[in-house]
């Protein structure tokens, strides 16, 4: 079986470094799945959760601010922020998500803080969601 | 000539400070060895960035971005990266020396530049001499992580992209070696030389456009270049602490040396008068 080096790494060091199956991941034009042999491609993601397949198993990574680069033979994720499941603290992300959606009832649409706060609620529905995978 | 109490109070005050200092110094050795880290592991980031950023703008000469464009400069930014406390050396006085001779060498007017000072001693120098101030922040952790230095960064992209400033220079002590820091500055906007010189450049597929990439990848580029400027900036300022820390606990150990030898001879010299004292009166006796 052919596997695929990958490498998540963010401006805090790196996150992961492993030999995998398959990727998938959400880029902003759409869901991306890389096995081996893939042409090389640089794609930006959304907020998201990176899937790495592995014979049975599936790792799970949330990714804010990043985008992946693929080689036939290795994947690199840059993100500006990314996180094991393990590494999520998960009442923290609950606040944060309390807090995002006051912001964005207290808030009309044209404010800044209102995109904001919307990408904040995002980021920490990405990691609830990761962490309780 | 000092009494021996004056001398003794000036030997304890010293060997206080000694104390203080020298702890110092040992907490800024670790914290420099934990900065050096920080700037380490954020080489494999900045260098696969740089790659992606280079192997787009070198491999397509008809990629276009402002980002990536010189324009006519009518105002320029000044990002400056100091300490929040003092006790560094010459830390600070040197990186804002570099700044200040740079802003009066290229600017006759204030209305041409703005400062972005990180840190309290840059914003207070900022104030003193009446720089104009675009944003500033303080009291950054020592082990900065990237999301506490992200709004700064893209605030300053952001001015870039809005063309109120047209080109940003970042100042920073350069972590060189730990008895050796040095003032730099560098260009950050536009992004005019980007080096990637020796690597193998690989020719990418684009999802789903060039154009929409750079929009991610230039700005992302750019704030990561200030957060690598700040890693860097952090190693040095614990390095330039320690230093100046190791030189005061060697001055207060040799002034607490000569104290010593001041205080002994003074006690020397208060025996030999009791005893002359004693043996005078003795002798008037006699």
């Amino acid at each position: 079986m052919k596997t695929l080096d990958v490498s998540v790494v963010t401006p805090d060091g790196p996150v992961l470094d492993g030999t995998y199956e398959m990727v998938s991941c959400r880029a902003e034009s759409g869901e991306l799945g890389i096995l081996p042999g893939h042409i090389p491609l640089v794609a930006p993601l959304t907020i998201s959760a990176v899937r790495l397949k592995k014979e049975n198993n599936t790792d799970f990574i949330a990714v804010s601010g990043g985008f992946v680069e693929v080689r036939p033979d290795k994947v690199t994720i840059l993100a500006q922020a990314a996180e094991q499941p393990s590494d999520i603290d998960v009442d923290r992300a609950q606040q944060a998500k309390e807090r995002a959606q006051q912001r964005i009832d207290s808030r009309r649409e044209d404010d800044i803080d209102f995109k904001r706060a919307q990408l904040a609620l995002q980021r920490a529905i990405n990691r609830i969601d990761v962490a309780n995978h | 000539m000092a009494s021996l109490r004056d001398i003794k109070n000036r030997i304890n005050s010293t060997s206080s400070t000694k104390k203080i200092t020298s702890a110092m110094e040992l907490v800024s050795a670790s914290k420099m060895t934990k900065a050096e880290q920080n700037a380490k592991s954020f080489v494999p980031y900045m260098e696969k960035i740089q790659e992606v950023v280079a192997s787009i703008a070198s491999g397509n000469t008809d990629v276009d971005h402002p980002m990536l464009q010189s324009r006519p400069i009518k105002k320029t930014g000044y990002i400056v990266i100091t300490s929040d406390r003092g006790l560094a050396g010459p830390y600070n006085s040197n990186i804002l020396r570099s700044m200040y001779q740079a802003i009066q060498n290229r600017h006759q007017s204030k209305d041409d530049y703005v400062v972005i000072p990180l840190g309290k001693v840059g914003t207070d120098f900022c104030k003193r001499m009446d720089l104009p101030i675009a944003k500033s922040i303080v009291g950054l952790d020592d082990q900065p992580e990237f999301a506490e230095i992200k709004e700064i960064a893209s605030y300053a992209v952001n001015l870039f992209e809005e063309e109120e400033v047209d080109e940003l220079y970042l100042h920073y002590n350069h972590y060189v070696s730990a008895i050796s820091q040095k003032a730099t500055e560098t260009k950050v906007l536009p992004l005019t030389d980007i080096n990637a010189e020796g690597k193998q450049l690989s020719t990418y597929e684009y999802e789903p456009d060039q154009e929409e990439i750079l929009n991610t990848i230039l700005p992302q580029y750019a704030e990561s270049l200030v957060y690598g400027a700040l890693l860097d900036g952090k190693a040095s300022e614990h390095a330039s602490r320690m230093t100046a820390m190791r030189s005061a606990t060697d001055n207060a150990e040799e002034l607490i040396d000569e104290l010593t030898l001041s205080y002994n001879r003074a006690r020397q010299a208060a025996i030999t008068q009791e005893i002359s004292e004693i043996v005078g009166g003795a002798s008037a006796l006699e």
